[in-house]
């Protein structure tokens, strides 16, 4: 905590406040979360975001939909963690179902066939340039490297189900780079 | 299963092994909703791209193929599966987390998953590439788009109206 105490905000404000990160995020909501936290809101120091914020990348579900939950029960306990993330979600999921309303109507049409067509190629591209990023720390890490080859392996050759081996592999990696590669 | 049945079981699912976001479990999501019969490979290519146009966290995604499934319910259905499980989980151990922040099993952990995650995401790029890629223009449209977003710092929305444009033209 900062020794300048800052006003608990109300569930107004986390409604709010997490309104703007989901309506303004187009490409990622990250850069918008940290400018309403920190700058424009003044909710936490950078020091506590960054704190919050890699808790909520190791736990599963989406980053900012666990910051929205871990900082709402922070300031207002349940109902803050509620309000906060149905102002984060709204917007995005009315928008995207307009999306989805659009493509459904005029898919049959061969030119908005065709821009979807295209529109999913690169949606595959920048997956694969999310990919190429993600994976670039890894360079010279032989041991990290071959866990990874093998969790592509499972999912991606054998087809195997997730749930089978999420844990497999979570558990194998750690112990593996604890002892051999610490 | 009821369609809305079957979204909320196989997603809340998902909710939970989502370690790394909603890339890490595309590849799953995408082999159960062919294997439900739902869509195609490259529907479910088209959605996911749409779902990037939106705003907001990338698990959109998953609200929009609730909504295909099974209309508003399903989008409804959708969103509450794939956030409800992980927001309880976080809810719960946010607490804990911050009292054992200087534990070393927990960085062994945390720094364990990176492989796996990293493995996931090259997977679901993969995978998506493998349904998108239907002649030689949609692969080129793929490679310039992640060459570009790889090398510059292209707003994502700039690469995805450029290329429904390009397609719109007849390029794909």
């Amino acid at each position: 905590m900062s020794d300048a105490p800052r006003p608990v905000p109300t569930l107004t404000e986390l409604f709010l406040g997490f309104f703007t990160i989901g309506v303004c995020g187009f490409g990622g909501v990250l850069p918008w979360a940290r400018r309403t936290i920190l700058e424009t809101r003044r909710w936490l120091t950078p020091a506590e975001f960054t704190e919050v914020l890699g808790f909520c990348q190791f736990m599963p579900g989406g980053n900012i939909i666990n910051v929205s939950i871990a900082l709402g029960s922070r300031f207002r306990g349940l109902p803050g963690a509620i309000v906060s993330v149905i102002g984060l979600m709204a917007a995005p999921v009315t928008i995207v179902i307009a999306l989805g309303a659009v493509y459904d109507q005029y898919r049959t049409i061969p030119a908005v066939a065709h821009a979807f067509a295209a529109l999913a190629a690169a949606g595959a591209g920048m997956l694969i340039a999310t990919a190429l990023k993600i994976a670039a720390p890894l360079k010279g890490r032989w041991v990290a490297i071959g866990i990874a080859v093998l969790t592509f392996a499972a999912i991606a050759i054998l087809r195997l189900p997730l749930v089978d081996v999420m844990p497999v592999m979570a558990v194998v990696s750690t112990i593996v780079l604890w002892k051999f590669a610490p | 299963m009821r369609p809305t049945l079957a979204l909320a079981v196989v997603f809340s699912q998902l909710s939970l092994l989502a370690f790394g976001g909603a890339n890490a479990i595309l590849p799953d999501l995408h082999r159960q909703v062919v294997d439900q019969g739902w869509m195609n490979g490259q529907e479910f290519a088209a959605l996911f791209a749409l779902a990037q146009a939106a705003p907001g966290p990338n698990m959109m995604v998953f609200s929009l193929i609730g909504w295909r499934v099974a209309g508003l319910t399903g989008a409804l259905v959708a969103t509450v599966a794939i956030i409800l499980p992980a927001a309880i989980l976080t809810y719960f151990t946010a607490g804990l987390w911050f009292r054992l922040r200087d534990r070393p099993w927990r960085k062994a952990i945390q720094a364990g998953l990176v492989p796996v995650t990293i493995g996931l995401v090259v997977a679901s790029a993969a995978l998506v590439t493998a349904s998108t890629t239907v002649n030689w223009r949609t692969g080129l449209i793929s490679a310039a788009v992640a060459g570009t977003m790889y090398f510059t710092k292209t707003h994502p929305l700039v690469l995805l109206v450029v290329a429904a444009a390009v397609g719109a033209v007849g390029f794909s």
